[in-house]
């Protein structure tokens, strides 16, 4: 029971990571290898948020949660929309320049200690019993948060204009944008949310185990995980999420706690050997030799 | 090969056709290159040696990944995993066996040529980014082998290497170094161009090309992919366990992601598809670190952060590949490019139309 409790959380920690990495490549055909970066700079929004307004911690999640929006708009702003059209290797080479970037100047600006925001915010990680086993109280936020973003990405893509207008600019970028979607905008909004789901695994994580430097490399670990799903298909992302997750949690258990670093990326490699588009992915995008 | 860049320089046997250095001007420029290379280790003092060393050592590698990525189009982020694979056989050689270089170094070729079957197999089927993916997924197994071997053998902060041998003489002065070193960079650059002069080179650049139009022309692909990854793996894992004894330590956290990183920017940096940019950009790289930190001693900054120069470094470093990704796509090679028709052009500003 209690192995089931830790998939479910791990696997919503991936699947909330991963929709990031689905988001942005879905609709613009670029990996953001920036990801875990990106993350943790939303978690340290949070912290900066958490000593700033310490009397209204929702407040504090509140703001931390727009900053994460407007950093991700911000990045594309910035930076992405040159790449706009760019070749494969010169855009993830910019996410991945961005990544050291801003690896460097969060150091500079908050050091290399861990930090514990959940503690600034003056609540505690209280856990409580399912059945016979024990989640905490971040982990459970982390499984429903994760259900609630889905639910809401679903939502949004299916049933709104906006939502329309993305899936199209994914679908062919040229024709969107002769019927008059504005790509920037749609670009723009793709990083912007993915950057927001992101912050969110982020800021949970860090409320969970602490902020440190270890979080890119959790952000790098679910990448994965949108692969075996499938990189532009968001419900694709939550099953491989589980899937890397129960390999993971029970190669640990079973065979050898050391294994939990490359577990994803071995099913990662099985994965790509026998059906590189992943589980959900539209073939046809893959541009296969 | 290129155009004579001299006027009144006609080629009128074929051997003059094939040769690497054509003027008068050019043999001149190369000889006097020579001379200033020889006569670098006794001029520089320590720091610019090592400095140099680093740079030598460094452009191994560069080349190759060149090599595959800006010649045959293949996108590898497993640089670091291959040159850790290098770096490990060897030390684990010399631990278990006490093998000696002329050992170690064949073996570490025919670890990486093998390993460059493993990384290839998948660009047989993927492309673009699915292969830079594959080749990452296979770098973090590589790096968790070499890892778990140092754990449970009990080398949990690393591998200790006795520095080469031969005879009674050991190869351990800063100076040696450099001139083994300088002999390894340069018959490696030798080869690299000779080779892309090759039928293989041809075939590789015909590949990056467009693959249908290779496999029309009579290329395999197939077999030019996997000669490109076997080739470039090879040579990096020479390098990695050349590294491996120039530092004589051998440890997993050396080979982070970072290394890769910077690997691929050394070739971004310097200019795809040029081996001369591999080398700039390798020595840009390299000497970077050592650069800012110099200036944040003038700056007077270093005493008061000397804590977080790493950090320094790692802003500045994604910085400076952000803007010349942006802004200079090209890399230094452009830059030197655009220099040499500056002057060559001299008073025109473009070439003339018809040539």
């Amino acid at each position: 029971m209690q192995l089931f409790v830790n998939i479910a959380v791990l696997a919503s920690i991936y699947a909330l990571i991963c929709c990031g990495y689905v988001l942005i490549y879905r609709v613009s055909r670029v990996l953001s290898l920036a990801h875990g970066e990106l993350m943790m700079l939303a978690a340290y929004g949070l912290y900066a948020t958490a000593s700033l307004f310490s009397q209204h911690p929702l407040l504090a999640v509140a703001v931390a949660a727009g900053l994460a929006l407007a950093v991700g708009a911000a990045v594309y702003a910035a930076l992405m929309w040159r790449m706009t059209g760019e070749s494969v290797l010169a855009a993830v080479l910019a996410t991945i320049a961005l990544g050291i970037l801003l690896r460097g100047l969060m150091v500079l600006a908050f050091g290399t200690q861990t930090q514990y925001p959940l503690r600034d915010l003056g609540w505690a990680n209280a856990s409580f019993a399912v059945g016979s086993a024990r989640i905490s109280g971040v982990g459970a936020a982390l499984v429903l948060g994760t259900a609630l973003v889905y639910g809401g990405l679903f939502a949004f893509l299916r049933g709104t204009r906006w939502g329309l207008r993305m899936r199209a600019a994914g679908q062919n970028p040229l024709l969107a944008a002769q019927r008059g979607v504005r790509l920037h905008g749609i670009y723009a909004l793709a990083w912007a949310l993915a950057t927001f789901t992101g912050g969110m695994a982020g800021m949970l994580i860090a409320c969970d185990a602490g902020l440190e430097g270890t979080l890119v490399t959790i952000g790098l670990k679910a990448f994965p995980a949108a692969l075996v799903g499938g990189l532009d298909s968001l419900l694709g992302a939550l099953i491989g999420s589980l899937i890397v997750a129960g390999a993971e949690v029970l190669l640990i258990h079973y065979v050898d706690p050391l294994l939990s670093d490359v577990v994803p990326f071995l099913v990662l490699l099985a994965m790509l050997v026998l059906r590189p588009w992943g589980l959900f992915g539209s073939r046809e995008e893959l541009d296969r030799v | 090969m290129s155009a004579p860049r001299a006027s009144g320089y006609l080629r009128t046997r074929y051997a003059q056709d094939y040769a690497l250095l054509e003027t008068r001007t050019q043999k001149a420029c190369a000889l006097a290159f020579a001379v200033l290379l020889a006569a670098y280790p006794f001029l520089a003092g320590p720091l610019a040696l090592d400095l140099a060393n680093q740079v030598l050592l460094g452009s191994i590698g560069a080349v190759a990944l060149m090599l595959l990525t800006g010649y045959a189009g293949q996108i590898s982020l497993g640089h670091a995993g291959l040159l850790a694979a290098g770096a490990f056989t060897g030390g684990i050689l010399f631990k278990e066996l006490g093998a000696p270089f002329w050992i170690t170094l064949p073996a570490a070729a025919l670890v990486g040529a093998g390993l460059g079957i493993a990384f290839g197999l998948p660009s047989l089927r993927l492309r673009g980014l699915y292969l830079a993916v594959s080749t990452l997924a296979l770098h973090f197994i590589v790096i968790h082998a070499g890892a778990e071997y140092e754990t449970r053998r009990g080398f949990s902060t690393g591998i200790v290497i006795d520095p080469p041998k031969i005879g009674d003489w050991v190869l351990r002065d800063a100076r040696a170094w450099y001139f083994v070193l300088l002999a390894f960079a340069l018959a490696n650059l030798l080869f690299a161009l000779n080779l892309l002069r090759s039928r293989t080179g041809r075939a590789w650049r015909a590949v990056h090309g467009r693959e249908a139009v290779a496999e029309a022309l009579g290329i395999s692909v197939r077999r030019a992919k996997l000669a490109a990854f076997v080739v470039s793996s090879a040579i990096t894992a020479i390098a990695g366990c050349l590294f491996a004894y120039y530092r004589g330590f051998v440890s997993a956290e050396a080979f982070s992601l970072y290394l890769t990183i910077q690997y691929v920017a050394m070739i971004i940096i310097g200019g795809m598809g040029s081996l001369l940019g591999a080398v700039l950009g390798t020595a840009f790289v390299t000497v970077f670190p050592y650069a800012i930190e110099a200036l944040m001693r003038v700056g007077g900054l270093a005493e008061r952060l000397s804590s977080i120069v790493f950090a320094v470094n790692y802003a500045a470093f994604g910085l400076v590949m952000l803007l010349f990704l942006v802004f200079e796509p090209q890399g230094l090679v452009g830059i030197w490019r655009r220099i040499q028709e500056w002057f060559l052009l001299w008073p025109f500003k473009q070439r003339p139309l018809s040539k």
